[in-house]
């Protein structure tokens, strides 16, 4: 009898473990934002509510674990029917080339782009491939965005009041006074996540931007001007300038931005480099941080100062999917104004639909009044090869921590650069 | 009739086998599919360029392990973990050996010396890497110290200790081998005591009726006796030392220039910060022979000793 049962259970573990379930009624969306589960959850109550179609929501954090993830799922053929790409456009185009994305260019252009127009174009850019791009992606819109963000320089009111400044520095030179009159009643200067190696390379790809142009930087990329070059050197220079300052808070080079936005909203330093997604941040652990919101301080006059910043996050609809359409639509849902609206209140980001725009915090208006200086990797004409990237922000730690000077940080990155040039041209 | 004895002692020899096979084949399915199937696809995937996400793989043969020879980051994150090994090797198992010995003897509050001992290994290596990250803080807020040896460095005139632990060349990687004996230690203990436990007590007697002292006793009685079991302890501190990379995570971030990195940290960074599958795979190879081989020649050392 025993037996018997032991066999009867065995056969139904087995039978469940190969049967697949299949809801067509239900579509599921794997995302990686901690902050915005419970507004997700609400959303997708909602929708059910007004379309009979469930949405299941899962969080995989922190990012990295979900870019392995989404990585592992795409190699196994088990992606979700909504998900998210967080990796360089390169990668994202290679989602694409492997049919995995569905092309939404035409659900865009419908009824007069009517749904392209909703949004904001720079929020867009980073899901569009243009005629003829690197990648030999079919040009196209492939993904949704679902909030825009910019990363700028941040001050504390109070802070600055405190060592005398009446308002936040416009040129570097006044940065670096400031920094001196801060020391002076024993504030440290700048706080960031620069532990996070991209946070770093955000910031020297701003003064790139301002000392150089965009010109001159994409033709560092495609290797026609060497990193030895006056004005990459005077890029590095910005962080020894920062560190013989003192401008820096102790420790930046190893600090993650958690550990770094706690640093600012407790108000140990009265500068911070980060994203507007730290407007939710900084209220959960200080509600009564008075802050505002600045581009980083320009060295050269001629030149505009120009920021990261697009698609916060976005969403693709899996291309394989037998849900697909009911994923198109439930996409074309979050991103109109009421849903937008909803998502810009409940977690303080800014939206990618223009028309939400009039109900978000004043701190966040500060940030979407600069959105027309932002550029972002995803972009640009080209990215720099990840190895020379990995030398740059490496050497960009160097400086900071005074093993090597901005000469010396050139010359190996100038060297990396030329061994996978070399390797390019095989 | 012999040919008949013959034939029915062959079948049966058969059938035993078969039977013995039986009983191995589950193991080898698991071992096969789980283990040598992934080492022999990982080999596969080291000798093609991939990104990880493209239906195209480049075949490039051995290109993958001739840079991986010339790569000068590889072989420095090889030496960080060597200087991390070498720590744990004589800190930590210096450290588990004298508290097992202590507990070894009777004692009040024994069995509560165990359990505290062995709490470190049981915490999660994340918690235990942020733990750290907050006691060698560097910051400092109104005046005082955020992190707790910084402001206890402070606090008793050792000003001039006050040091920046995770973001110094000097220190960082010094900090996190430390860290990782800590947390390491009590596996060597609850070993290294349990081995103590074996030991025949009357060896000490005679040891003594002999008039050895308790060092004569601890080198020719203690310590012939528990070679295996030190053995034992020194591998799986080499194996578990040269894989670490948790601690490096939560503790440094995306490292400290080149100073913190690790073979585990920077085969992850090959895959996910510059989405070389090919060559990440490559180092995984290259890092999975040189334990094998490492532990191999253990085995070797400790057949010796114990023939010897």
């Amino acid at each position: 009898m025993n037996k018997l049962l032991g066999i009867v259970l065995c056969g139904l573990l087995l039978s469940g473990c190969f049967m697949k379930q299949e809801d067509n009624n239900t579509i599921t969306l794997w995302h990686w934002m901690t902050d915005r589960q419970k507004a997700f959850e609400e959303l997708a109550r909602r929708y059910e509510e007004q379309t009979g179609v469930k949405v299941k929501v899962d969080l995989y954090a922190p990012p990295d674990a979900y870019t392995q993830r989404i990585v592992a799922s795409a190699q196994s053929h088990v992606l979700p029917d909504i998900y998210g790409i967080l990796d360089k456009k390169k990668i994202y185009a290679s989602f694409i080339e492997s049919g995995l994305v569905a092309d939404l260019t035409n659900e865009f252009q419908k009824d007069n782009a009517e749904w392209e127009k909703s949004l904001f174009s720079k929020a867009l850019d980073v899901n569009r491939f243009e005629e003829g791009n690197v990648y030999g992606v079919k040009p196209g819109i492939y993904g949704v965005p679902l909030d825009v963000t910019n990363i700028q320089m941040l001050y504390n009111k109070k802070l600055l009041q405190k060592a005398g400044i009446m308002h936040p520095p416009k040129s570097f030179d006044e940065f670096l006074e400031d920094i001196k009159a801060l020391k002076r009643v024993g504030i440290s200067g700048v706080v960031s996540g620069w532990g996070e190696l991209w946070m770093a390379d955000c910031f020297a790809s701003n003064y790139a931007f301002n000392i150089m142009g965009e010109e001159k930087i994409m033709a560092t990329y495609r290797g026609e001007v060497p990193y030895t070059d006056p004005d990459w050197i005077k890029v590095f220079g910005v962080f020894k300038l920062l560190k013989e300052g003192g401008a820096l808070i102790e420790g930046i080079v190893t600090k993650p931005n958690k550990e770094a936005e706690q640093d600012f909203a407790l108000e140990r330093a009265a500068f911070a480099f980060n994203g507007s997604w730290c407007v939710n941040v900084y209220h959960d652990m200080n509600p009564d941080l008075e802050y505002g919101a600045m581009l980083p301080p320009s060295i050269n006059a001629d030149l505009p100062m120009k920021i990261w910043g697009g698609a916060g996050s976005s969403f693709v609809a899996n291309n394989n999917s037998p849900r697909k359409d009911m994923a198109v639509a439930f996409l074309k849902w979050l991103s109109a104004k009421e849903q937008q609206a909803y998502l810009a209140m409940e977690t303080r980001n800014l939206p990618a639909n223009r028309e939400a725009l009039s109900s978000i915090p004043e701190i966040l208006s500060d940030f979407a009044k600069v959105m027309e200086n932002t550029t972002h990797p995803t972009i640009w004409e080209r990215n720099e090869e990840p190895l020379v990237v990995e030398a740059f922000d490496k050497g960009i730690q160097s400086i900071i921590i005074g093993e090597k000077t901005p000469e010396q940080v050139a010359q190996d990155v100038q060297e990396v650069k030329e061994r996978e040039m070399k390797k390019l041209l095989k | 009739m012999s040919n008949v004895n013959t034939k029915s002692l062959s079948v049966s020899r058969i059938k035993d086998s078969l039977t013995n096979f039986s009983f191995v084949l589950p193991a080898v399915l698991i071992f096969s599919i789980f283990y040598i199937y992934p080492f022999f696809d990982i080999f596969n995937l080291s000798l093609k360029e991939w990104n990880g996400i493209s239906s195209h793989k480049i075949f490039i043969g051995l290109a993958n392990f001739k840079e991986l020879m010339q790569d000068k980051i590889w072989w420095t994150s090889m030496k960080n973990a060597c200087f991390i090994t070498l720590i744990a090797l004589t800190f930590q198992n210096a450290l588990a050996l004298a508290l097992a010995l202590a507990c070894d003897r009777k004692m009040r509050l024994e069995k509560f010396y165990r359990v505290v001992f062995f709490i470190p290994p049981v915490l999660s290596e994340i918690v235990v890497g942020f733990i750290w990250r907050w006691i060698l803080n560097s910051g400092v807020q109104d005046g005082q110290h955020i992190g707790l040896l910084n402001f206890w460095l402070d606090k008793i005139g050792l000003h001039h200790m006050v040091h920046n632990w995770l973001s110094d060349p000097k220190t960082a990687l010094a900090c996190i081998a430390v860290v990782h004996s800590w947390k390491g230690f009590g596996w060597g203990f609850i070993m290294l005591l349990a081995g103590l436990q074996t030991i025949d007590k009357q060896l000490y007697e005679a040891a003594k009726v002999d008039g050895a002292g308790g060092w004569k006793t601890f080198t020719n009685v203690t310590v012939p006796m528990m070679i295996p079991v030190i053995l034992v302890v020194v591998i799986l501190t080499i194996l578990g030392s040269m894989q670490v990379f948790v601690l490096v995570l939560s503790m440094v971030g995306q490292g400290l220039v080149y100073h913190t990195e690790v073979p585990v940290t920077r085969i992850l960074s090959a895959m996910t910060g510059t989405n070389r599958f090919g060559y990440a795979c490559a180092m995984g190879v290259n890092f999975g022979l040189i334990l094998i081989c490492v532990s191999f020649a253990f085995k070797v050392i400790s057949d010796k000793m114990k023939q010897a």
